[in-house]
C-alpha cells in the first residue's frame, strides 16, 4: 500500500546550521504518527516543509505517493493544525470551519451541510454561531481540528496542539485526539516534545535530536529497547550511570561506574567489548524495593541503602536511595501496593535489578 | 530677519524673551547709589511688532540704559489686532499696527488707549509723518497712533523680462503670462483700482462707490488670474519665487526688491506709474498695557536717529525719525533713491484709517477670486 | 481612612475636569455663543442664526465645505492604501533592526516643523525645483515642469503629513495578528488577496478606523499644506475660518464655520464607525 506521506532523506538548512538531516520515514494510511524531541531538534522544521510553509534544501516529500514540492501550502491535500490553533478571531465557528470549503468553491448548501456534519462529528452541534472568544481551550481543540478535517485531507499535521492546556484537560484531549483521529480514519502526523502524548497517542514514533531521526517504532519499542543513549535518556526516567566495561561474556556485561559501583547489564547485541567506557541507563520503574536482602537475591544486582527522599507524586512517587558502599544516589519507583506507605527518610531498604533492564551504550554514542 | 513684513503663514511669532537679570541687578544698584533714579521702576516691556522693528542690539541698548527688560513677538496686523481683540487689550504693553488699522478696531473693538503726547520727544519725528499720522489715528478727539516705520508696495520686477510693467495691471499682460505673482490681500485690491484709474481712498467713506469700485476690481483680477502662477503668502516665498526666476513681475514690498537687487542687480523694485501704496507703522498703546512709562521710553529711545537707522538696517526700510538718514548706510540710500525719484514720492498713496465694514466687501471679492476658475 | 481615598479621589479628578471644562467645554459654549451673534453696528450684536445662513446661502462657502471634505476623505483612502503595505512590511514581514529602523523613518520627517517639511515639498515640486530639474537632465522632459500649485500637490502634501498617523496604529493591530492565522489561512486553501480581504483585513479594522479618523481629522484641519502647496486655486475650508478670525475680523462667521466643520467631522466619524461596524472604545481603546 501506498504510504500517505513519504519523506526521502529530507534535509533543511539555514545559512550555516543544519535544521533537519537526511529524515526518511514514511506513514501508513489511517495511523498516528508522532515525532517527539525536545525544543529546537527540527520537528517544526519538518512539519512546516510537509505543510509547504518551508522548501527543503534537499529531499522529497510525497504525498500518497507524489511529490508535492512544487505545490503551494494552500493547494497541498494537507492540513494542519497549529500550535496556538489559530483560529479566525473575526469569523464565527461556523465561518471558520467553512473557510477552507468557501475558498474550495463550493455551493453555500453543501458548506452549511459538511459544517453542519463535522460539528455534530465533534460533538459540538450547537456552536456553530458562537464567536471563537466564547469557547472552551478543549472545545477551541475540535473546532482546529474540525476546520482541517471538513476538507478530508490526505493529512492532517499537529504541532504540539495540546501545549496551551492545562493538565487534566490535556490528558483528556489525548485520549479525545485519538478518538477523533479513529473516527476520521485520517493519517494523523503529530509533534510534540511532550512524551507522555507520544506515547499515549501514537502508533508509531519517530524521537528526533539534533536534526537527525534517533530511532523509529512503536512506544514500546522505544520504550522497552531504546537504540540510542538520547532514546533511553528522553523516553521515560533513568537512572544513568558512567563507567568502564570490565567484563564482557556473551551480552552479558559487568560496568564499573566512575564511583565505584559494579553493575551488571546488556549490551542488546550492540559490540561492547571489556575496557570500554560505556553508559548504562536503569529505569526507576525497573528497580524493586524490598526491606528483606533475601526477595532481590534472585536479581543481577542487588545492593543496600537508605532513603535520602521521598518524592511523592501520586502514582509516579520516587524514593532516592543513597547506597552503602559508593554513596551514589539511585532513583527508584515507589510501589503503590499499599506495602511501602511508611516509608520514611533514614530508614535502611534494599534495592535489586536484573541484568536485561540494565541498558548498555558505548560512551560518546550519543 | 530676511523680511520684515513676515506674513502669517510663516508664523513669524518667535518669542525672545530677555533676561539681563546681571545687568538689570547692576543698572538698577548703579542707578540707585547715584541718586539718579530718573526711572526707578524697572518693568517688562511686551512689545507685539513685526520682525526686524526690535533687532537685539537696539533691545540690549535698551536694556542696558533703562534697566528695562524687553520681550519681543513677531506677528502682523491682523494677528496683532485678533490677538489684542481676544483679550481686550490685554498681554502687551506696546503694539505697532500699520496707521490705517488703528481707527477702525478701536472703534469696534476699544482695544487701544490713547497715547501722552507730553510723555513724548515730539522733535525726533519728521513733523509730517507725525501730524499725518496722528489725524489718521484719532478717534473721539483721542489720539492713538505716532508713526515709526514706513515703506511702500509697488512692483518687483526683474527688468530685463519685464521691462514693459509699468503698473499693477499690466501684471496682466501676455507677455508675462505664468510668472506673474501677488498676494490675494487687500493692497492688491487698492493698487489695481488705482492702476484701473479709479480712486478707492476716495470711495472709503461711500460704501455703495467702494462697492462698485470692487467689483471693477473683483472683473479684473478674474480676468487676470490665468496670468499668475500663484498668489503668494509669505515674504520669504514671494523672494524664492523672484531669485528661481519662475516669477518675474511680482506686487510686493520695497524692502523685498531692494533685497533681490543686492543679489542680481537686474531685479528691483518699481514704483507704479499710478503710484506706491504707503504704509506707516506706529505705535500704539494696548487698552490693558501694563508698562505704559517702559513703552514710552522705548519710544523715545528708537526714535533717537541713531537707533532709528539700526532698524533701518535690520528692517530695511526707513523710519519716522528725523535726521536718520544720515546714519544708513549708501547702498540701502542708493536702492531707495533709484526706485523712488522725487515725483514718484511725491505720487506715493498713504492709505488712509479703514472704516469698519470695508473687510467685509475686500473679503467677499477675494473670495471669488480665489474660487474663480 | 475613608475620606482619605476620597481627597485623593478628588485630587486625581480635578485636573481631568478643569482639562474638560477649562479647555475643552467652555471655549465650545463660548464659540457657540459668537457663532449666533450678528454684527448690526459698530460694538453692538444680537442673538441671530445669520451667520449660519450666510454659510448656506453663499455658494462658495458651501463648495469650499464639500471640497474640503471629499479632498479629506479621498486624502484618508490614498493614505490607508499606500500606509497599509508599509505598515504591513514593516509590522509582519520586517524583523529586529531592520523593522525598527523602517520605523524609524516613518517617524524622521516629524522631527521638523510641518513648515519645513512643507517647504520640503516645495523645493522638489517647483518648476526650477529638484524632480523638474532631474526629469530635464534625464531628457524625459523638454522645459521645465510645473507641479506645485495644484490639488495633486495638496494630496501628495497632506499623504505625505498623515502617513505615520496611519502607519502606527495599523502596525499594531498588524502586530497583534498572530503569523500562525495569516499561514493557517494558507493552510485551508486561501489564496493572497482572500486572507487579505477575509482574515487581515478584518483583524486591522480598529487600526484602520482609526488610522483613518485621525488622518481624516487633521486633513480637514489641516492649513498650512492646503494653503502653500496648493497655490491660486486651493481652496480649504481652514483657510475660509482664518480669514474670517485673523483678516476680516468677522468672528461670528468664522466661530459658525468652526462649528459647521466640527459638526462635519463629527458626523463623518460616526458614519465611518457605523459603516465598518467598529466601535469608539474598539479604535480608540
Amino acid at each position: 500500500m501506498t504510504p500517505d506521506l513519504q519523506c526521502i532523506d529530507l534535509t533543511k538548512r539555514f545559512g550555516d546550521t543544519t535544521a533537519v538531516s537526511d529524515v526518511s520515514f514514511s506513514v501508513p494510511p489511517g495511523s498516528f504518527f508522532s515525532i517527539l524531541g525536545p525544543s529546537g531538534c527540527g520537528k517544526t522544521t519538518i512539519m512546516r516543509m510537509i505543510a509547504g510553509f518551508l522548501a527543503p534544501t534537499s529531499g522529497d516529500i510525497l504525498i500518497k505517493g507524489k511529490s508535492v514540492l512544487d505545490v503551494a501550502p494552500n493547494r497541498r491535500p494537507v492540513n494542519m493544525v497549529f500550535q496556538h490553533l489559530a483560529l479566525f478571531p473575526m469569523m464565527n465557528v461556523a465561518d471558520n470551519i467553512g473557510y477552507g470549503l468557501r475558498r474550495a468553491g463550493l455551493p453555500k448548501r453543501d458548506i452549511t451541510r459538511k459544517v453542519g456534519e463535522v460539528l455534530e462529528r465533534i460533538g459540538l452541534p450547537e456552536i456553530g454561531r458562537r464567536r471563537v472568544d466564547e469557547l472552551s481551550g478543549g472545545q477551541k481543540q475540535r473546532v482546529a481540528i474540525a476546520r482541517c478535517m471538513v476538507l478530508e485531507p490526505d493529512l492532517l499535521l499537529l504541532d504540539e496542539p495540546l501545549g496551551a492546556l492545562d493538565l487534566k484537560l490535556r490528558e483528556r484531549m489525548k485520549i479525545e485526539l485519538k478518538a477523533l483521529q479513529a473516527d476520521f480514519d485520517t493519517t494523523f502526523v503529530y509533534i510534540t516534545h511532550d512524551q507522555s502524548e507520544a506515547l499515549v497517542m501514537s502508533d508509531q514514533i519517530a524521537v528526533m535530536n539534533q536534526g537527525r531521526f534517533e530511532q523509529m517504532g512503536t512506544a514500546r519499542d522505544l520504550y522497552y529497547r531504546p537504540e540510542t543513549p538520547f532514546v533511553a535518556g528522553f523516553v521515560g526516567d533513568s537512572n544513568r550511570w558512567s563507567g568502564r566495561i570490565e567484563r564482557s561474556d556473551g551480552g552479558v556485561l559487568e560496568l564499573r561506574t566512575e564511583i565505584g559501583l559494579l553493575i551488571r547489564g546488556t549490551a542488546q547485541g550492540r559490540a561492547l567489548g571489556g575496557g570500554q567506557s560505556a553508559d548504562i541507563f536503569v529505569r526507576p520503574e525497573a528497580i524493586r524495593l524490598s526491606r528483606k536482602e533475601t526477595e532481590l537475591t534472585s536479581l543481577d544486582n542487588h545492593l543496600k541503602g537508605h532513603v535520602t527522599s521521598l518524592l511523592f507524586n501520586a502514582a509516579a512517587s520516587r524514593v532516592l536511595v543513597r547506597d552503602e558502599g559508593s554513596a551514589g544516589e539511585i532513583e527508584v519507583a515507589l510501589p503503590q501496593s499499599g506495602e511501602f506507605d511508611d516509608l520514611a527518610k533514614g530508614d535502611v531498604v534494599h534495592i535489586g535489578w536484573s541484568g536485561e533492564q540494565a541498558n548498555c551504550f558505548a560512551a560518546g554514542a550519543e | 530677519m530676511i523680511d520684515p513684513k513676515i506674513d502669517f503663514r510663516t508664523k513669524g511669532v518667535v518669542m525672545q524673551k530677555r533676561r539681563g537679570s546681571l545687568k538689570f541687578i547692576v543698572s538698577v544698584a548703579t542707578v540707585s547709589l547715584l541718586g539718579l533714579a530718573h526711572s526707578a521702576s524697572a518693568d517688562t516691556l511686551r512689545l507685539l511688532t513685526w520682525g526686524g522693528y526690535a533687532p537685539e542690539n537696539v533691545v540690549t541698548l535698551f536694556e542696558e540704559e533703562t534697566g528695562n527688560t524687553v520681550e519681543v513677538t513677531k506677528s502682523n496686523n491682523e494677528e496683532m489686532i485678533a490677538k489684542l481683540r481676544a483679550t481686550g487689550g490685554g498681554g502687551f504693553d506696546l503694539v505697532q499696527p500699520s496707521q490705517d488699522r488703528i481707527a477702525g478696531p478701536q472703534a469696534e473693538f476699544g482695544i487701544y488707549k490713547p497715547i501722552d503726547l507730553s510723555k513724548i520727544d515730539a522733535a525726533q519725528f519728521i513733523p509730517s509723518m507725525l501730524e499725518a499720522t496722528k489725524g489718521n489715528t484719532t478717534v473721539d478727539g483721542e489720539i492713538y497712533g505716532v508713526p515709526h516705520v514706513w515703506g511702500t508696495s509697488g512692483l518687483v520686477l526683474d527688468t530685463t523680462k519685464a521691462a514693459d510693467v509699468k503698473d499693477y495691471t499690466d501684471l496682466c499682460n501676455a507677455d508675462v503670462a505664468g510668472k506673474v505673482s501677488y498676494r490675494l490681500k487687500r493692497p492688491t485690491l487698492i493698487g489695481f483700482a488705482f492702476a484701473m484709474g479709479m480712486d478707492p481712498f476716495a470711495a472709503y467713506g461711500d460704501e455703495a462707490a467702494y462697492t462698485d469700485i470692487m467689483n471693477k476690481v473683483e472683473a479684473k483680477l478674474i480676468e487676470c488670474k490665468p496670468n499668475v502662477k500663484t498668489y503668494w503668502g509669505g515674504g520669504d516665498e514671494l523672494l524664492n519665487l523672484v531669485r528661481s526666476g519662475e516669477v518675474v513681475a511680482a506686487m510686493a514690498w520695497d524692502t523685498g526688491g531692494w533685497k533681490l537687487n543686492a543679489d542680481n542687480p537686474d531685479i528691483t523694485f518699481v514704483a507704479p506709474s499710478s503710484g506706491a501704496l504707503g504704509w506707516i507703522d506706529t505705535f500704539a498703546l494696548p487698552a490693558k498695557g501694563k508698562a505704559d512709562d517702559a513703552a514710552y521710553a522705548w519710544i523715545n529711545f528708537v526714535m533717537q536717529p541713531k537707533i532709528a537707522a539700526m532698524i533701518t538696517e535690520a528692517a530695511g526700510n526707513f523710519t519716522a525719525s528725523k535726521g536718520a538718514d544720515e546714519f544708513v548706510s549708501a547702498d540701502l540710500k542708493a536702492r531707495y533713491q533709484a526706485s523712488f525719484p522725487p515725483e514718484a514720492v511725491d505720487n506715493i498713496k498713504w492709505y488712509p484709517p479703514v472704516p469698519a465694514g470695508l473687510e467685509a466687501i475686500e473679503g467677499g471679492v477675494l473670495d471669488r477670486v480665489k474660487a474663480a476658475n | 481612612m475613608r475620606d482619605g481615598t476620597r481627597l485623593g479621589f478628588i485630587l486625581l479628578l480635578t485636573p481631568l475636569l478643569l482639562w474638560l471644562s477649562l479647555l475643552i467645554i467652555i471655549p465650545h459654549i463660548d464659540m457657540f455663543l459668537v457663532s449666533l451673534r450678528e454684527r448690526v453696528g459698530v460694538g453692538k450684536y444680537e442673538i441671530s442664526p445669520a451667520n449660519y445662513l450666510t454659510f448656506l446661502q453663499e455658494p462658495l462657502y458651501l463648495w469650499t465645505f464639500m471640497r474640503t471634505a471629499v479632498m479629506s476623505v479621498l486624502a484618508t483612502l490614498i493614505t490607508l492604501i499606500v500606509g497599509f503595505p508599509v505598515a504591513y512590511y514593516i509590522a509582519k514581514m520586517a524583523k529586529g533592526r531592520i523593522q525598527s529602523l523602517l520605523f524609524l523613518l516613518c517617524l524622521v520627517p516629524f522631527w521638523v516643523s510641518e513648515l519645513v517639511r512643507t517647504f520640503g515639498w516645495m523645493i522638489l515640486l517647483r518648476e526650477t525645483g529638484v524632480i523638474s530639474s532631474l526629469l530635464q537632465y534625464l531628457g524625459l522632459i523638454h522645459g521645465p515642469v510645473e507641479m506645485l500649485y495644484n490639488d495633486a500637490a495638496i494630496m501628495i502634501g497632506l499623504v505625505y503629513t498623515s502617513m505615520l498617523f496611519m502607519v502606527v496604529p495599523l502596525i499594531s493591530t498588524l502586530g497583534s495578528l498572530d503569523d500562525a492565522v495569516i499561514e493557517a489561512g494558507y493552510d485551508l486553501g486561501g489564496s493572497g488577496p482572500s486572507i487579505l480581504w477575509e482574515i487581515i483585513i478584518p483583524h486591522a479594522m480598529p487600526g484602520i478606523v482609526s488610522g483613518c479618523i485621525v488622518v481624516f481629522m487633521l486633513s480637514l484641519g489641516n492649513y498650512l499644506t492646503p494653503t502653500m502647496l496648493g497655490g491660486k486655486d486651493s481652496l480649504w475650508f481652514t483657510e475660509l475660518i482664518y480669514s474670517q478670525f485673523i483678516v476680516r475680523f468677522n468672528w461670528e462667521l468664522g466661530a459658525a464655520f468652526g462649528f459647521v466643520l466640527l459638526i462635519l467631522s463629527s458626523f463623518i466619524v460616526w458614519a465611518t464607525l457605523r459603516l465598518t461596524g467598529q466601535t469608539l472604545e474598539k479604535t480608540m481603546g
